[in-house]
């Protein structure tokens, strides 16, 4: 770089004759700062929901740009969080669009050492069978004093507490349906 | 250059820093006040700036400094929340209430033996005069409307002059990167006009963005208010345009010493002295300048 | 609160800067005391004796809100004469059951009062005599064995029933009179004692006493705010009887700034209590029907018709459920398919189960947004369970330890378990976060709060809704045509949701309309009270009845709180019927005039008729405040104008608890499972009531004076940092909370280290009978040693959230805590005893040798600690 580019790239030179005479402003400014917008601006729509981690349930609103959440904050309008999020909701976006996330189904067969993979279809479709074989061989009609049991005791579940109640109420009728009453969650534990 | 007008713009009180900046037209200057007295460490403002800025994780150790393991500031963090553990400062006692909502007899002292936590969510102090500022070569930290100073990664070479021009040791190359970062205040947020993400998540509002005449005088009813209620240790940091760096942007309500939190008792802009320097600097320019026009035989130099 | 809730600490903070005092009372020094005006350290495992000490202190000084006591608390009734409590007994009350381990209630009753038919001794226990086979480890001993635990387990939010209304004395002088009686029972919790056993001073108990009694009564009203440092121990539910026998007390129940407030852990963990993914209900709070007790649907619900209070129409809310399941197959002629529901015999709680499945009983599970074998207590067990089964299932956001148990658990490297030689089938299916699914979690103050789907889910990853939806249409496939009569409930369940997208998604909105419910006609119910018991209705979840209102989903409304009352009624949707506040009759007194103008919430409008004010009345809209119900009467029309316990049999809050709490109608101090301090009390050292599993796998210490002891001297308590979020799944595997807490750690204090030798930053080894974890040591003195019946004691503190995986790791907290369980609600205990030492653990097989070494030292058998009675 020779010694007259040197200078003139120099914002106090550059601008002696502008209103930032020492080039600390204005005259600094580059055409990235020119052109910057808050990605916020820029999204495609803007999602209500609600904060996953503890039960205060602070208000959210998730930015959403090319189907992809680029931003999630607190919620102004919630009169539970007035916008505000803790270290933990404020992480959200990092835990929805975590690289960390498995997105694939995962399988392991009895005794095996290695992850495989599975179809969706083929997973769900194998679980069908296991519960329906499961109820069948495990089966409870009634006790030894003849009284109505109905239910299986082989299978059980634990989970509901970080789900929506949507999603407790499905597992809830389906398990009842089943006669699977080892149903439980976090509020146990 | 005009080396004469430079004297007052590099120290000393200064009303109109982005005015002074070649900014016409522009807003009220913004800045944030973080009251410590209410902050309860819950380090929202650190994860909120990485998300939004999309600040890389500033490595995983354990550091034995109370729940602080950020540390201090720097490229890759641009909020810490110190913690310090104290004995001998039990939690003031608060008046209690009678049943009719009068003040009861009795206060009880504060136990002799407690401990106190102080809590404080460091950032950068967006100085009047920013030293960072001053000496950037390039041009990429520089003065936005608001009267916040900013690093232009588009313009950022890494020289690293900034470094040690920062009296409070705020801004810091990025290993693996190799340029300048620190807090920009959120300028693309600004822009938009929302707040910093920072002070949009803080639960308690420790962390208090706005107007800075507006958040220097809410400090200061705060501080009475604090002092009213038998806390005489409350005391404001870096808001005086009369300190050494001209006041901050970004001040702060402490409950000790600043060096307590370890920030510097008396920070001074390290380019204060700049014109008298550069008085100096010129001459021995201009001596160069003889001697490499000599050498060279070209004009360039003499236009200095 | 500010630790672990600092969102909604945010309101403490507004109190505290209009001049509220914030009291903080905690075994460790947190975020939360750094803000708080009083700072108070107690002992792991003693809050009944402080609180046992706040309600003497209320009694003794007469400080309490007489006129709300009379009132609206139980105060009044009088008592049986054959009543005995633990100063009689050493410890216990009258009616334990030695054998049994449990409790049998009949001298707590009301004098006169029917002894309820659930008490009737009908619902004995089944489950140890199946699992028992001769093998002690098969068998579980508490006080769930008995008729009281089971009961405790089937009455959910309606309290328990008792049959008429007692004799009362306002004036509260007879001898056996509630308030005689708990005055009696509290006196031994003086100031001294307290000190005595919580290891706090006696100037600074006292202080908080005055802070409490000076701020309720008519013009003032104290909350008091938990979280699970009152619920995880093996006396719990007996914690928050203490608290609000206090708050009763001091008038601070359905009063503006007052209550007790729960402060939860899990965005939904309070729906999924509502709508309970738990063993022992149906939704809104209906029991699953017992073995023994429930044959028919009569039998469910025929005693609840007979009390009063709203849990009187509970035949409307069952058959309202069961049509809305069965749809058009349940009828008045076959019970409403009562007959298809599954019995309970005794205690299916989690650990139950995870004891169950290690014994190999349990065949596949499913792991639905949870990681046990980090977040459990004694998660070696529930990995030893894990690898005993012959499926498992795991849905979750990222690769979770309770996934990968087979080739990462600790019992790998200590060669307990091999890879090969693990039989599980493991299928890992990803879910989908928050923001790519609608639905509604009901926060911690039961408000129901729609969020949006943003984006779809990515690749397999798909709803929890879309997977249970999807596995039961393909279940009923499975079995369609099939006339075995098992499988009719399959058959015949309404599952027949409007799907939407490339995934063919569930509508969660449709889902919820099912919850709500609909009437004859089929549109949407408005609220619980038009359920009817013929079949002409139906709803999910008879509590929520309401959330779809108007065909409208109330849980998505969304009216910024800064264009509302302070109440804020439109946003979200609270069960029950949009109410914000429960038992908010009692904000008005007896006459239906507020207590004051300061404390102004519900109130009764005489010229209109109707109970009104800033809330949704929680009462009869119209019923006069001086109303007094014929005695036939039942249901709602036997509440009287004076009676805001609406869900109480007796619409008065109990002090005294005649029925429904398993370990004693009154609650007294015990010291935890282990504990290196003899109860200071008494001879009864343990809640005798508990449930403790005496296997191999779930040793406990001995405790107190007992030989042994002395091999676990300290106290040991896990907790939670705000960095992370419980078992770490949602904040292990982020970099930004990750590098805030990045890796285990213990808190002592500086004497403590002094006494192990142990070096801030250095390792430690914390052993239990269970295993032995490591972390690194903070030297704090935010932990201080207590001076506890004359001796110090250390406390070692632990949070509980890591486990080996993620990017943030240690040991898991949870290896060390024992199984053993509060009998009311089957939770752990998480206090225990400890010893902790100067550097890492041992590696390998070395590790169990290591605790091996301690067990025999403290002479250890799967029978210590596991007494009921205190020899």
């Amino acid at each position: 770089m020779g010694v007259r580019t040197w200078i003139e790239g120099w914002p106090a030179y550059r601008q002696l004759a502008g209103p930032d005479p020492l080039g600390r402003g204005v005259a600094a400014e580059s055409s990235g700062s020119r052109d910057l917008v808050a990605r916020t601006e820029q999204a495609d729509r803007v999602v209500r929901s609600i904060c996953p981690y503890c039960a205060v349930g602070c208000g959210q609103r998730v930015y959403v740009k090319d189907e992809q959440v680029t931003q999630i904050e607190g919620d102004p309008d919630s009169p539970i969080s007035r916008g505000r999020l803790c270290p933990k909701g404020s992480a959200s976006k990092s835990l929805v669009t975590s690289p960390a996330r498995v997105t694939k189904v995962r399988y392991r067969r009895p005794h095996g050492s290695e992850w495989e993979d599975l179809e969706l279809d083929t997973a769900v479709d194998m679980i069908a069978d296991r519960v329906v074989r499961t109820r069948r061989e495990t089966w409870q009609d009634t006790d030894d004093e003849g009284r109505v049991l109905r239910r299986t005791m082989g299978i059980a579940s634990l989970g509901g507490a970080t789900l929506d109640n949507e999603e407790n109420y499905l597992m809830k009728k389906l398990y009842t349906a089943l006669g699977a009453i080892q149903v439980e969650n976090q509020a146990r534990i | 250059m005009s080396q004469a007008s430079t004297g007052n713009r590099l120290s000393g009180p200064l009303h109109d820093v982005a005015g002074e900046a070649g900014h016409e037209h522009h807003p009220p200057r913004m800045g944030f006040f973080t009251d410590t007295s209410v902050c309860i460490g819950c380090k929202a403002c650190e994860v909120a700036c990485k998300e939004w800025n999309a600040v890389p994780e500033d490595g995983l150790s354990l550091s034995g400094m109370s729940y602080d393991n950020t540390v201090s500031l720097g490229a890759s963090t641009w909020r810490h929340v110190a913690f310090i553990e104290q004995i001998g400062h039990g939690p003031p006692a608060t008046e209690p209430f009678a049943a009719d909502g009068a003040p009861a007899e009795t206060a009880e002292p504060a136990n002799p033996g407690d401990i106190r936590w102080l809590m404080s969510s460091d950032v950068c102090k967006h100085c009047t005069h920013a030293a960072c500022l001053d000496v950037c070569p390039t041009g990429s930290l520089f003065r936005t409307e608001f009267g916040t100073v900013v690093v232009q990664d588009d313009i950022c070479n890494g020289c690293g002059y900034c470094v040690p021009a920062c009296p409070y040791g705020v801004i810091d190359i990025r290993p693996g990167d190799g340029r300048a970062f620190k807090c920009t205040l959120c300028y693309d947020r600004l822009g938009a006009g929302l707040e910093p993400a920072c002070a949009k998540a803080c639960p308690t509002q420790s962390i208090q963005f706005g107007e800075l005449d507006e958040l220097r005088e809410r400090a200061a009813d705060r501080v009475e208010a604090l002092h009213a209620a038998g806390r005489p240790e409350a005391r404001l940091y870096g808001e005086s345009p009369d300190d050494g760096v001209g006041g901050d942007g970004a001040f702060f309500l402490l409950l000790d010493e600043p060096e307590v939190y370890g920030l510097p008792p008396d920070p001074v802009v390290t380019t204060r002295d700049l014109g008298a320097m550069w008085r100096h600097a010129a001459a021995a320019a201009g001596t160069m300048v003889v001697a490499v026009g000599a050498a060279f035989l070209t004009s360039r130099g003499r236009r200095r | 609160m500010a630790e672990a809730h600092p969102v909604g600490f945010q309101w403490v903070m507004e109190a505290k800067k209009r001049g509220a005092t914030v009291i903080h009372v905690d075994p460790r020094f947190t975020r939360t005391s750094a803000l708080a005006d009083v700072y108070v350290s107690l002992r792991a495992g003693s809050d009944i004796a402080f609180l046992g000490g706040l309600v003497n202190y209320v009694l003794e000084n007469e400080l309490d809100f007489r006129e709300y006591v009379v009132a609206y608390t139980n105060a009044a009734a009088i008592l049986r004469e054959d009543y005995q409590g633990p100063d009689d007994l050493d410890g216990l009350f009258s009616g334990y059951d030695p054998d049994g381990r449990h409790y049998d209630s009949t001298t707590w009753q009301y004098e006169g009062a029917d002894t309820p038919s659930p008490g009737s001794g009908e619902m004995t226990e089944t489950e140890p005599a199946q699992g028992a086979g001769g093998d002690p480890s098969a068998s579980r001993v508490g006080g769930a064995a008995g008729r009281a635990a089971s009961y405790g387990d089937t009455h959910g939010s309606g309290g328990a029933a008792i049959t008429g209304k007692p004799r009362r004395d306002e004036t509260l002088q007879h001898p056996r009179c509630v308030y005689q009686v708990i005055k009696r029972h509290f006196a031994r919790y003086t100031p001294e004692v307290v000190s005595q056993v919580c290891g706090v001073p006696e100037d600074q108990f006292l202080r908080v006493a005055r802070e409490m009694t000076e701020n309720s009564g008519r013009e003032r009203t104290t909350a008091l705010c938990y979280a699970v440092g009152w619920t995880h121990h093996s006396v719990g539910a007996q914690y928050i009887r203490t608290a609000a026998i206090l708050q009763a007390l001091l008038g601070n129940i359905g009063r503006p700034g007052g209550g007790i407030l729960a402060l939860r852990g899990h965005a939904s963990i309070q729906g999924s209590t509502d709508i309970p993914t738990l063993f022992n209900l149906l939704p809104g709070y209906i029991p699953m029907p017992h073995a023994n007790a429930h044959p028919d649907l009569e039998s469910l619900v025929g005693d609840e018709e007979k009390q009063a209070g709203f849990w009187g129409n509970m035949r409307s809310y069952v058959v309202s459920l069961l049509k809305s399941w069965y749809g058009d197959a349940a009828t008045a002629d076959n019970d409403f398919c009562y007959g298809w529901l599954p019995r309970l015999t005794g205690n299916h709680g989690t650990y139950q189960t995870v004891a169950d499945m290690a014994d190999g009983k349990v065949k596949g599970y499913f792991l639905v947004g949870e990681n046990p074998a980090v977040g459990s207590a004694n998660a070696k067990m529930q990995r030893r369970g894990l690898a005993s089964l012959d499926w498992l299932v795991v849905r979750d956001l990222v690769m979770i330890e309770s996934a990968t148990f087979w080739r990462e658990a600790p019992e790998i490297e200590t060669g307990e378990m091999r890879t090969e030689d693990i039989a599980t089938e493991v299928f890992v299916l990803p879910a989908a976060a928050h923001t790519e699914k609608d639905g509604t979690f009901t926060n911690t103050q039961r408000l129901l709060q729609w969020h949006h789907k943003a984006v779809e889910p990515p690749d397999d990853a798909r709803s929890d809704l879309w997977f249970y939806f999807h596995l039961g249409r393909r279940i009923r496939e499975k079995l369609a045509g099939s006339t075995d009569e098992r499988d009719a409930p399959l058959l015949n369940l309404t599952w027949d949701y409007p799907t939407d997208g490339p995934t063919a998604d569930p509508s969660a909105d449709a889902v919820l309309r099912e919850i709500n419910g609909t009437g004859p006609d089929g549109s949407a119910l408005s609220a619980y009270t038009e359920l009817k018991a013929d079949g002409s209705t139906r709803s999910g979840c008879w509590i929520y009845c309401g959330v779809y209102a108007d065909e409208a989903n109330q849980a998505a409304r969304r009216k910024p709180g800064q264009e509302q009352t302070w109440v804020a009624p439109e946003w979200g949707w609270a069960w029950p019927a949009n109410r914000r506040m429960l038992y908010n009759r009692a904000a008005a007194d007896r006459d239906g005039n507020p207590w004051s103008e300061r404390k102004r919430y519900v109130w009764w409008d005489a010229k209109a008729g109707k109970w009104t004010g800033e809330d949704v009345p929680d009462f009869i809209p119209d019923r006069d405040p001086h109303y007094v119900p014929p005695e036939s009467a039942t249901g709602p029309d036997a509440i009287a104008g004076d009676d805001p316990f609406v869900m109480q049999t007796d619409g008065k809050a109990w002090l005294f608890a005649p029925q429904g709490v398993a370990d004693g109608p009154l609650p007294t101090h015990y010291e935890p499972p282990e504990s290196p301090v003899a109860n200071p009390l008494y001879r009864q050292q343990q809640n005798p009531a508990r449930e403790v599993y005496p296997r191999r796998d779930n040793l406990l210490h001995p405790s107190g004076a007992q030989p042994g002891s002395e091999v676990f001297p300290y106290v040991f308590t896990t907790y939670r940092v705000t960095e992370h979020h419980t078992a770490g799944g949602m904040s292990r595997t982020l970099p930004y909370l990750s590098e805030l807490q990045p890796e285990l750690f213990v808190e002592i204090s500086p004497a403590l280290a002094d006494e192990r030798k142990l070096q801030h930053l250095g390792w430690a080894t914390v052993v239990t009978a269970r295993t032995a974890i490591e972390a690194r040591v903070l030297v704090t003195d935010r932990m201080r040693p207590l001076t506890v019946d004359g001796r110090t004691v250390h406390q070692v503190g632990i949070p509980w959230h890591w486990g080996p995986g993620g990017l943030s790791r240690g040991d898991a907290a949870n290896d060390l805590v024992a199984v053993a369980l509060d009998p009311n609600v089957h939770i752990q205990d998480k206090v225990g005893s400890c010893d902790i030492r100067p550097g890492r653990r041992p590696r390998g097989p070395a590790l169990l040798e290591y605790v091996e070494e301690y067990r025999r030292r403290a002479g250890i058998t799967e029978l210590t600690g596991t007494e009921g009675v205190t020899p």
